[in-house]
């Protein structure tokens, strides 16, 4: 038998580390996928974890998920299925069975296939893997809970102690198998708990005898080594979407000139942009943790009368509660950016899952006429780049604007290029500068944007509110003026076009067979299956958007000059039926998912592959 | 445009717009006791900003040559917890009625009070809801016949200062609607205080609840009926202020008269707004006809930390030796890589 472990070349590799949710598994995923990241490979992350804090333990609801993808190619999806599924439990093997890439490994935890566990994760046999039909995997077995005690015997820690790092040896494992040098994970562990000598000691020791196990037991692991990927020059680090959203949002505050203000609530999965941004009182952010989704939006609204540029953050249910404020903000007409981060709904929904919930919420869930700017981000990375964009409208053009991002994006994470301020577009707020001339509703003749005077300006003072009103501000009940102000309003939402890029497609540009159509989140998978069905000679070219209201302008021209068109999106047809409103002359087939989880590339192959197939046949 | 923003007088602060509240209204007293007292604080017009929310009160704003946010239901404590948060050197003015703050903004009016933001809050309470023709609101006695409970209400009211007090409030006043001298010096005491100042005013509504307090307010009587209060000085009422409020021997206060059962002036309690102990001051908010005369006048004046102040205190001190001082700084912090 040879020593040396087997070396396996890969270009791409999807790794999910799974366990309960007390296990670490969010925390060793992403250390295994930043250590990745430094080492130059593209990544793309999926966390998928229950909404319960500690769902009852070694039950299957309680399992919590952490899928990595890198490569040494572009990575545009976390993979739809793994190569390598990491278990702790029995709970686990039983939650991602169906995510497990045939023929892939499952390294798990022997030590947790007791009775107990067997029976909470509901095996009704001693095999889970016969019970689950898992031939053609190779299953390495490890004691780690038992090699972690081993490890840790002379530390004197207590039993609960010593099973919290045992996630340590998987990661240390892990490591080896996939060449990963440890250097960026100790550096994170030393700084994690730099307060907790003991707990720095304990963890780097199991993470070593995980690494050094995988050594040693070479016989039983193969080995993989997944090349850097050829990347654009540049300084890079590994951000998540809500990270990205916020710091998006500091670029563009210091880009104006302007003081940042959030006011906000705490609600999943869109909390960490509060957090982020609560943390930079470095950069002089005011942040408002508020009583309610309703003064989350109200202070916003207040800051932003008062010349800061606000924000404010929220998903689904909170967007429902803000629907009467932001329709203060469109007939105040002032600049804030309303971020949502979509999960599955209605009601409650599930919180802690994706969907592409509430676009016709975003486009039309206010009382009235009540036009906004409707953006939507489509990777964690270009998180900042959309929240940099829809401040940059929201105060060149004084209308508020929604921003869309959603819980694959928010909470995955991508190396990101990062930009230098000098770089990015400038922002010139609409500001006040003649206090003799000004008028609380005169407007630019280009973009019909009013002017931003705050308390505070001499010679400025006015009167603003909710009721309709005239060029001074003042409460106008006129018929006429009424149908004149809704006018205005529509119309300065249109004249953002002026502003936007325009659509770009990949594919055919000269127009085709099939269009895929989607927005938002599902660019990374639209894109890969796209760019996998080309390679096997279908005529298939994708449009995504990122601008939803108003529209880049060539988005007619574009669509015209295919053959059929596929809106695929994670929800019942919404952009779809935004779409046959905007474009009734084209036909919109719809692909359509809502189980809380991401398009895969293989759905949307087989359906663009279905779609072939009956264009062939007719 | 004024050349000195901060000598003006009355008729700079009213805007050139009509003012259409009923002949007879509360409210035209009130604005007007409010831009007195805006003259009073001499400070510049254009760092005044008037908030108001929904219902009569409301249309406030619209009539001040300030600064001014009219907006919506119960959201006018919201809004202005931004606006003064964002911008701490402005005064900030709440207009408000008893539906507004106390029924569909109840949660936000609590929320302010209890973090201390520097805004003066004048609470007009009506008992009614005039804007909406007649129906009942959260201070309406149980028992009320409104257009919504024709066979009268089954629920008891808020007593605003009480609710001040329970969400740590630090300032609380009272005052009526046509005593423009001493709703003027109310109105300059609560802007004058750091933090949330709510001043609950009694407002007559001339449609809806026509004499709703003449009880207490009728000229004839108001003697005998009113408490007016003063920092450091002996709590007397009636014509011949011989009639105050002692402490009695249950610990709670009671109506006596000088030179009867042997009371004395030392008997009578001296008026402390400033005790941080707020029993006394809920036993004053409490006085209700016919036992006792009804307290006006600030009742509480107590000093504590103002979070807009606290705001912008804890930024500079964490920008005093933070390492990121730029955007830039923070995209290129942490762990970064190159790729060459």
């Amino acid at each position: 038998m040879s020593t040396e472990a087997k070396i396996i070349e890969l270009d791409e590799v999807a790794i999910r580390f799974s366990g309960d949710s007390g296990d670490g598994m969010q925390l060793t995923g992403t250390l295994f996928s930043d250590a990745s990241a430094l080492l130059g490979n593209d990544i793309s992350t999926f966390p998928d974890f229950p909404s319960e804090i500690r769902a009852p333990q070694g039950t299957v609801g309680g399992v919590s998920g952490f899928q990595v993808h890198f490569g040494a190619n572009q990575i545009n999806t976390p993979g739809d299925l793994a190569h390598v599924l990491v278990a702790m439990n029995p709970a686990a093997i039983k939650a991602n069975a169906k995510f497990i890439r045939l023929q892939g490994t499952i390294i798990y935890d022997s030590d947790s296939f007791t009775e107990k566990n067997l029976l909470k994760a509901q095996f009704k046999t001693t095999d889970p893997f016969e019970e689950l039909n898992l031939h053609d995997y190779r299953k390495i077995a490890v004691p780690i809970s038992n090699l972690t005690k081993e490890s840790l015997k002379e530390f004197g820690l207590d039993n609960k102690s010593v099973l919290r790092s045992k996630n340590m040896f998987a990661l240390g494992l892990v490591c080896w198998m996939f060449n990963r040098p440890l250097d960026y994970i100790e550096s994170f562990i030393k700084k994690k708990f730099a307060k907790k000598p003991t707990v720095v000691e304990a963890n780097l020791k199991v993470l070593h005898d995980g690494f050094n196990y995988g050594m040693n037991m070479q016989h039983m692991t193969p080995r993989y080594v997944v090349n850097p990927a050829p990347i654009e020059k540049g300084t890079y680090r590994t951000v998540h979407g809500n990270q990205a959203t916020a710091w998006g949002i500091l670029a563009a505050a210091e880009k104006a000139k302007k003081p940042l203000f959030i006011g906000s609530y705490p609600i999943t999965p869109a909390t960490d942009i509060l957090q982020e941004l609560a943390v930079r009182k470095d950069l002089g952010v005011k942040s408002f943790q508020a009583e309610d989704e309703i003064a989350g939006i109200c202070t916003t609204i207040g800051a932003s009368f008062a010349g800061h540029f606000a924000v404010t953050s929220t998903s689904g249910p909170g967007l429902a509660l803000k629907s009467e404020a932001m329709g203060l903000a469109v007939i105040a007409e002032l600049p804030i950016v309303v971020i949502n981060v979509q999960r599955g709904g209605p009601s409650t929904g599930l919180p802690t899952k994706t969907e592409q919930s509430d676009l016709l919420q975003s486009l039309y869930g206010r009382n009235g006429e009540s036009p906004m700017v409707v953006l939507a981000a489509s990777s964690p990375s270009d998180s900042f780049y959309y929240a940099y964009m829809a401040s940059k409208i929201a105060m060149e053009r004084m209308t508020p604007v929604i921003l869309l991002t959603d819980g694959f994006l928010g909470n995955g994470s991508q190396p990101m290029k990062l930009p230098r301020m000098a770089d990015l577009p400038e922002i010139t707020p609409a500001q006040a500068l003649d206090a003799e001339t000004y008028l609380p509703y005169k407007r630019d003749a280009e973009t019909l944007a009013r002017e931003w005077a705050y308390p505070g300006m001499k010679g400025f003072e006015h009167r603003i509110g909710g009721l309709e009103k005239g060029l001074d501000g003042n409460v106008s009940h006129d018929p006429a003026n009424h149908q004149k102000m809704c006018d205005i309003r529509a119309e300065k939402v249109a004249r953002v076009a002026d502003m936007i890029p325009e659509l770009e497609i990949y594919g055919n540009q000269e127009g085709g067979e099939i269009l895929l159509v989607g927005w938002g989140g599902t660019h990374g998978h639209l894109l890969s299956s796209a760019r996998e069905l080309r390679s096997e000679g279908i005529d298939v070219s994708l449009a995504h958007f990122n601008y939803i209201q108003p529209l880049p302008k060539n988005t007619e021209q574009i669509f015209s000059k295919y053959k059929k068109i596929i809106v695929c999106e994670l929800n019942n047809g919404q952009f779809a039926l935004y779409l046959r409103d905007q474009f009734p002359q084209f036909s919109y087939a719809q692909m359509n998912k809502l189980q809380g989880l991401p398009f895969t590339n293989d759905e949307i192959k087989s359906r663009v592959q279905k779609e072939m197939e009956g264009s062939l046949s007719c | 445009m004024l050349e000195n923003s901060t000598q003006y007088t009355i008729k700079d602060l009213k805007s050139p717009n009509e003012i259409r509240w009923c002949p007879g209204c509360g409210d035209h007293a009130i604005i007007n006791a409010v831009q007195k007292a805006m003259v009073t604080l001499a400070i510049p017009i254009e760092k005044y900003a008037v908030v108001s929310g929904i219902g009569c009160s409301s249309r406030f704003p619209y009539y001040m040559n300030t600064y001014g946010f009219h907006t919506i239901h119960g959201r006018a404590a919201a809004v202005a917890s931004g606006l003064k948060s964002a911008n701490p050197e402005l005064s900030v003015w709440e207009i408000t009625g008893d539906g507004d703050a106390l029924a569909i903004g109840g949660n936000h009016f609590i929320h302010m009070v209890r973090r201390n933001i520097d805004i003066n809050v004048i609470l007009f309470n009506n008992k009614i809801y005039g804007l909406t023709k007649g129906q009942y609101s959260p201070t309406c006695d149980r028992g009320k016949v409104t257009k919504t409970s024709p066979f009268g209400t089954v629920e008891d009211p808020f007593t605003p200062g009480k609710l001040v007090l329970g969400s740590r409030g630090t300032f609380f006043a009272r005052a009526i609607d046509s005593n423009v001298k001493k709703s003027h010096d109310v109105f300059v005491e609560a802007a004058k205080h750091k933090g949330t100042s709510v001043v609950e005013v009694l407002q007559n509504c001339v449609i809806y609840n026509h004499n709703i307090h003449t009880e207490i307010t009728d000229p004839k009587h108001k003697e005998d009926r009113q408490l007016h209060l003063e920092d450091n000085k002996p709590m007397l009422f009636g014509k011949e202020k011989n009639k105050g409020i002692i402490l009695n021997k249950k610990g709670k206060l009671e109506v006596a008269v000088i030179g009867e059962n042997g009371i004395t002036i030392d008997d009578i309690l001296v008026h402390d707004a400033c005790d941080a102990d707020g029993f006394l001051h809920q036993q004053l908010i409490d006085m209700k006809l016919p036992e006792f005369p009804v307290a006006f006048g600030v009742i509480r004046k107590v000093k504590d930390l103002v979070y807009d102040e606290c705001m912008e205190a804890q930024i500079k001190e964490v920008q005093e030796d933070a390492k990121i001082k730029c955007v830039e700084d923070l995209l290129f912090s942490g762990n970064t890589w190159e790729v060459k």
